[in-house]
């Protein structure tokens, strides 16, 4: 914690991306397309977290986990674009406006 | 064998209770007089064994609760006393089981009314054989129970529950008293055991507390609150109103529980705390004098009531205050003489009554009855029987106690005794009064009921008659046998029952002679008038006393409404006490506290608060993502900030929180989706 003081101005790319991706997802309502890129961005500074937090602790798992991540990362992209894809099917628009089934 | 005495109504009750539906009547009758059948004859052989061999007897038999320096048993304690009380008990008890056989033959609740009799027997008896004041006070209470559910048997009749309502709540009042005591009694000896108390009460006679300066004799405290208690059991003036108005119930339970055990249960207490009552001689002065007052209030009451069984009644909360009267003079055992002798002419007195009754078809009102004797020759010989003892004829029961009581309370020579002595004799002339005015207009004169009714009048069958015959042969010759044993000159037969400071007994024998006959002539006086009254002027006699509203005379009106409103004590209780009591109940705790504060705060306050709180939180599911992701998203600001605060300090945190929201603000005007003051004011 205490070197995150310190260095906060490295993180502070992170931090952009991050809140990027999570202002994409709740101020974007137009398109869901741009919502899932914006998941992915998410993922992306995350990932950018662990690597930079591995070099500054000189532990290469960091690195080794942003691997995973990124496999997640297409895994989820893939899953995303499908459901788009059912979801156009169904309601032929992919607003995000209209996603509004998930209510109980 | 002495714990077999409480424990065979027990039983009865048990079995009728659970199985009487399964056993059918002819078993439940089987059980109920057997079961009480063997508790005469358990309670004659403790009679026997304590009462003439002199064997004390104590069965601590369970421990009851154990505080830390509060130890109670389950102890059963065996004294004369007790061991004459368990005698009169299952006696009268056992007979009026056995008359409700026939009388209550027809009621649907028959089993139930068996069953209520063995429960209130074997909560007499708890009573009876306590060992310990926390015993006794659950015989009392159990006591007033039965007392309550019996009166109440007829439930459907709104008279009825009034009636039994009445006498719960006015027990309650003595019950209230009788806790005061209890925990006096506890704060000052820290132990509730008779033994004990009997022991040790000597050493406490001066000891005092402090209150606002002043010096208070705990004993004196002690033995008021027990003497009020005694006051609501025994119906003495001013606790009285529920004993005539729990005739309501049936006549068998009248005879039991309001005549011959449950009302004595308050003179059984005084007897029982003599140790404490006789070192206050405040309290003793206060229940000679309540003693005699109610002597004469409620004789003079019974004299213009037209209730049959209220006249008993009125007669029974008489001979309390005989009773009450003998034991405010320290003569314990006269009190019990009379105690135990009254038991069986009293119920003599309302079995008989509970004949007529069911004879002429559930019809109380003397003035519809009349010409009986024809009709019910041995109802008439019984009753005959239980109203010359009640007023006192020579060598009956009723003479013996009666007259020992008068001349003892005579022989006292203080100003409140002497009192007391002028309103006994009163009393004396005025029972034998509404006695005989009680046959006459029942028996003696003609009938003035309607006809119907009159033929089909007829003796009650086998179980109805054979109580009274027992009954009426105890009156007799009860009083006669057992008189030297009780009050006899040095007898050995209450052992340590009472702390005797009785000094009048022997010494009242050395009475003038007409002092000694006075109470004699008043009631012969009381009986001769009474037959002059209401057979050879009958037309007078029906003037004064029956017609209130054919009267010219104001006055004689206003005494004859005055006593047969019994003294209007019923109308200034419910004028003065109860409306109050009512409003106060209505409009502050029920409307306020009850349906008020209690609901609002309690039950419909949460129902509420929660449909509320779960309405606005479903607000929240709206199902758009970006909803969420914003409650998320300002949610996980919001913890930052705390850990933040929770690690530096509040600047630290509140700077590093702005940074964030600039960002998301830069981010915002980069992606123009905003479109803010400030950036207008630069455009």
């Amino acid at each position: 914690m205490f070197y995150m003081t310190q260095n906060l101005f490295i993180f502070f790319p992170v931090l952009y991306l991050f809140f990027i991706g999570l202002l994409g997802i709740f101020i974007v309502r137009r398109n869901l397309i741009i919502v899932l890129l914006s998941i992915e961005l998410l993922l992306l500074s995350v990932n950018l977290n662990f690597i930079l937090f591995s070099c500054l602790n000189n532990d290469v798992y960091g690195q080794l986990f942003s691997f995973f991540i990124l496999t997640v990362a297409a895994a989820e992209a893939a899953i995303g674009l499908s459901l788009l894809v059912i979801f156009f099917r169904t309601k032929f628009i992919i607003s995000v406006d209209t996603i509004s089934i998930l209510k109980g | 064998m002495y714990l077999l005495v409480l424990f065979f109504p027990l039983i009865s009750f048990l079995t009728l209770s659970c199985f009487g539906r399964f056993i059918g009547k002819d078993g439940i009758i089987t059980i109920a007089l057997m079961c009480m059948f063997l508790a005469v004859t358990c309670s004659m052989f403790c009679f026997i064994e304590v009462g003439f061999f002199g064997y004390f007897c104590i069965i601590p038999l369970l421990s009851w609760f154990n505080l830390n320096i509060l130890n109670l048993f389950w102890c059963f304690y065996f004294d004369t006393l007790t061991v004459i009380m368990l005698f009169v008990v299952t006696f009268i008890s056992f007979l009026v089981h056995f008359y409700s056989i026939s009388y209550m033959e027809k009621d649907p609740h028959f089993i139930r009314f068996i069953s209520y009799l063995s429960l209130f027997t074997f909560f007499m008896l708890i009573l009876v054989t306590a060992g310990n004041y926390v015993q006794f006070f659950l015989g009392w209470e159990g006591v007033g129970l039965c007392s309550y559910l019996l009166v109440n048997f007829w439930f459907t009749r709104e008279q009825a529950n009034k009636a039994a309502m009445k006498a719960i709540i006015l027990n309650r009042v003595g019950d209230f008293f009788f806790l005061l005591a209890l925990l006096l009694i506890f704060f000052c000896f820290k132990t509730f055991d008779f033994l004990v108390l009997y022991s040790i009460s000597e050493g406490f006679e001066f000891i005092s507390f402090n209150l606002n300066n002043t010096n208070y004799s705990i004993m004196t405290f002690i033995s008021f609150f027990l003497f009020l208690a005694a006051v609501g059991k025994s119906a003495q003036i001013g606790l009285h109103t529920w004993l005539p108005d729990a005739m309501e119930g049936p006549t068998p339970v009248s005879a039991l529980i309001h005549a011959a055990t449950m009302v004595t249960a308050g003179i059984f207490l005084i007897l029982r705390s003599t140790f404490i009552l006789e070192y206050s001689e405040f309290n003793l002065t206060l229940i000679t004098l309540f003693g005699g007052l109610t002597a004469l209030f409620a004789s003079t009451t019974g004299l213009f009531q037209n209730d049959l069984k209220k006249v008993i009644a009125y007669s029974t909360c008489s001979q309390l205050g005989y009773m009450f009267l003998a034991c405010g003079s320290s003569n314990y055992s006269v009190a019990m003489f009379h105690l135990y002798n009254h038991a069986f002419f009293k119920a003599l007195l309302f079995l008989g009554a509970g004949v007529v009754i069911h004879g002429l078809n559930d019809e109380q009102d003397m003035r519809k009855m009349g010409g009986l004797f024809y009709l019910l020759p041995f109802t008439f010989v019984t009753m005959f029987v239980g109203s010359i003892a009640l007023s006192g004829f020579p060598y009956l029961t009723g003479f013996f106690s009666k007259d020992i009581i008068l001349e003892t309370i005579c022989y006292k020579y203080n100003f409140d005794a002497f009192f007391c002595y002028i309103l006994a004799a009163l009393a004396a002339f005025f029972t034998s009064f509404y006695s005989f005015r009680l046959l006459v207009l029942t028996f003696l004169s003609e009938y003035k009921g309607s006809k119907k009714i009159f033929f089909n009048v007829h003796e009650g069958d086998f179980f109805l008659w054979f109580p009274l015959f027992v009954l009426s042969f105890f009156t007799i010759f009860i009083g006669f046998i057992s008189k030297d044993l009780f009050i006899g000159f040095g007898t050995s037969f209450w052992l340590n029952s009472f702390i005797f400071s009785n000094f009048f007994l022997e010494s009242s024998e050395f009475l003038p002679t007409y002092i000694k006959l006075l109470p004699l002539i008043f009631s012969f006086l009381g009986i001769i008038l009474s037959i002059f009254f209401y057979t050879y002027s009958l037309t007078f006699s029906l003037k004064l006393f029956n017609l209130t509203l054919s009267f010219k005379n104001v006055l004689l009106k206003n005494i004859f409404i005055f006593f047969n409103k019994k003294w209007f004590f019923d109308i200034i209780y419910n004028k003065l006490i109860v409306y109050f009591i009512l409003f106060m109940g209505y409009e502050y705790t029920f409307k306020i506290i009850d349906r008020g504060l209690i609901e609002n705060v309690g039950p419909l306050g949460i129902i509420r608060f929660f449909f509320y709180l779960t309405n606005s939180f479903s607000l929240l599911q709206t199902g758009f993502i970006y909803h969420y992701f914003f409650i998320i998203f300002f949610g996980s600001l919001l913890l930052i900030f705390f850990f933040y605060l929770y690690i530096y300090n509040v600047f630290f945190s509140l700077s590093f929180i702005i940074l964030l929201l600039g960002m998301v603000i830069l981010n915002l005007i980069f992606l123009k989706k905003i479109k803010i003051i400030p950036f207008i004011l630069f455009k």
